[in-house]
């Protein structure tokens, strides 16, 4: 009797590999091929009408779908810089301190276990014009009389979604900075020490390179996850006011779900797939190439 | 002489300036999380005074009280969404679990064609935005009638948590010598013995701290859930936040009481983890 035996890796990897076809792959490409109908939830047999490309031939020339892809962009870039900049600070703050680093650390990660769904709604109280602790706080010292509309105000608003998502995501950079500042070798610092650098060179030439891996890692994890503005985004203002806050994500949930435009919102839905794997994989060679200048190997 | 204190005295000022950042940043951090839980113990009222009310005059646990007992406050059943999301989260992560030690397992202790490409196609599709996801799987899970039921949400959560479990697990069990498993086979354990015996002991913690991983993903997700979930039978306490909002007065309290319930597990397990939580993430990455 033959029969044919698997191999013991594909074995142990097939209970994974079956999951994310069927939950993941072939989701996405009944996805990718509803984005080439004119498929609309209320009526289910128009997913047979095949229209070709008019999908994304009318994302492209979409003004609404151009700005909610700035606005993504737009967003990332800003929000993924501030935190990580903010995070090398705060990491560097942390590690000078010399007693209670343990407790600071602790209230460090503190963020990062809120749901994005709790920041949403935590800042949406906060920056509330009306019972919000940032208004009360400016009316009770008198700094302005009238109630500063955070969340109605279409830039006020960007910056109230960028300063939630930005408070949210600064410990993951903070943390594993700390960890990059932990595992510098003593020697290359004691040297520069003796060779009279000061500390503006040292860190520039020392600490920086080193923990350049770290930051890209932050930054692959990050932007594996930036998807989870749509939850903030989703509970501040829903893409309001007048659209002025929409992104890809919630525009792609409202063509979707209330407009019922399945197959025109799958095909935006691809896009913002490729917006984020582009991000993911750039900064994953970022990695290697920075893991290979300084000899870690791969 | 004289420069010598102006050094001294330059010194003690950056000390200040340090201290004093710092605070002001940790400040920035805890405040927001803080005001959450002081408004969950404040009557409406006060909550909603004008001129605000800055040392509160009453603190109870009405909203807790309200939560908890009969049809809930505000008529929203927080604790079913609370049995879903337990039921919900702690099923998927057991499951996730599993199937990443199992891959974690085949990644570091196998060498095989392919296996590369196939780690990095695992990983991408940890890169699919929820959302994006979230409209087939709904054709998909209305079709087969898996939508609004827990097992559609624990079937979801386990294919979004595998690629995570798998890259952390693999690492873990890098770090484990394989001479150890080696010896053990030697001394006359079969594999699955020595994995059990020697290899799963010394990568246990890892695995723990992945688990919990897995777990507060599924805890906090929202994107998928709220499409994908109806109703009360299934709808998981992210979900049911939004409950508060749909009426047409927001119940501040209410909303504070729910968010207090849902960071309490989270904060719990994430103080157990945080030591393997950073020792994970950079092993799997840097070391690689």
């Amino acid at each position: 009797m033959l029969r044919y035996k698997l191999p013991p890796w594909l074995l142990l990897l097939l209970p994974a590999i079956v999951v994310l076809l069927a939950v993941v792959m072939l989701p996405l490409l009944l996805s990718l091929y509803s984005s080439f109908t004119s498929y609309r939830l209320t009526r289910p047999d128009s997913i047979t009408n095949w229209i070709g490309l008019y999908n994304y031939e009318k994302a492209l020339t979409d003004a609404k779908f151009w700005a909610a892809f700035g606005r993504t962009v737009l967003l990332l870039t800003v929000a993924l810089n501030l935190e990580m900049l903010l995070g090398l600070g705060l990491a560097l703050l942390v590690s000078k301190v010399t007693h209670g680093q343990r407790a600071l650390r602790t209230m460090m990660m503190f963020p990062m276990m809120f749901s994005p769904v709790l920041v949403g709604f935590q800042f949406k109280f906060i920056f509330n014009d009306n019972v919000g602790l940032v208004n009360n706080a400016l009316q009770s010292l008198g700094i302005t009389q009238t109630a500063i509309p955070w969340l109605v105000d279409g830039n006020l608003a960007m910056f109230s979604i960028i300063f939630a998502e930005v408070w949210t995501s600064t410990s993951v950079f903070a943390i594993l900075i700390l960890a990059g500042l932990y595992a510098i070798p003593k020697d290359p610092l004691e040297a520069a020490k003796v060779d009279g650098c000061t500390s503006w060179q040292t860190f520039r030439h020392i600490t920086l390179p080193f923990v350049m891996p770290f930051i890209y890692i932050a930054m692959a994890i990050r932007s594996l996850d930036v998807a989870r503005a749509y939850d903030i985004v989703q509970i501040m203002t829903n893409g309001g006011p007048a659209r002025r806050t929409e992104l890809l994500w919630t525009l792609i949930g409202r063509t979707g779900y209330v407009d019922a435009k399945m197959g025109y919102a799958n095909a935006m839905g691809y896009t913002s797939i490729f917006l984020a794997i582009f991000f993911t994989v750039y900064f994953f060679r970022k990695l290697t190439t920075a893991r290979t200048e300084l000899g870690m190997g791969g | 002489m004289d420069s010598n204190l102006s050094h001294r005295l330059k010194a003690r000022a950056l000390k200040l300036a340090h201290l004093a950042t710092l605070f002001v940043a940790m400040s920035i951090i805890c405040l927001p999380g803080l005001w959450i839980v002081l408004n969950s113990f404040r009557p409406t009222v006060e909550i909603m005074a004008k001129p605000p009310v800055w040392i509160p005059n009453e603190l109870n646990l009405d909203h807790y009280r309200s939560m908890f007992g009969g049809i809930g406050e505000g008529g929203v059943p927080v604790l079913t969404y609370f049995m879903n999301s337990l039921v919900i989260s702690v099923t998927s992560t057991v499951i996730a679990l599993l199937v990443g030690m199992a891959g974690g397992y085949a990644f570091a202790r196998y060498k095989f064609k392919g296996k590369a490409a196939l780690f990095v196609g695992l990983m991408v599709t940890r890169a699919v935005p929820g959302v994006a996801l979230s409209l087939p799987l709904f054709i998909v899970y209305a079709r087969i009638g898996i939508i609004d039921t827990h097992f559609g949400m624990i079937l979801t959560y386990v294919a979004m948590n595998v690629p995570f479990t798998v890259w952390l697990i693999d690492g873990f069990f890098r770090q484990v010598p394989k001479e150890l498993a080696e010896a053990a086979e030697i001394d006359g354990c079969t594999r699955w013995q020595a994995f059990w015996r020697v290899e799963f002991p010394v990568a246990k913690a890892g695995i723990a701290s992945a688990g919990i991983f897995a777990f507060l993903t599924s805890w906090n997700e929202y994107a998928l859930a709220s499409q994908l979930t109806r109703s009360v039978t299934s709808k998981t306490m992210p979900v049911g936040l939004l409950d508060f909002t749909s009426e047409f007065t927001l119940n501040w309290g209410g909303m504070c009481a729910l968010a207090v319930l849902m960071i309490i597990p989270a904060l719990v397990l994430t103080f157990l983890v945080q030591k393997h939580l950073i020792a994970g993430l950079t092993f799997g990455g840097v070391k690689g």
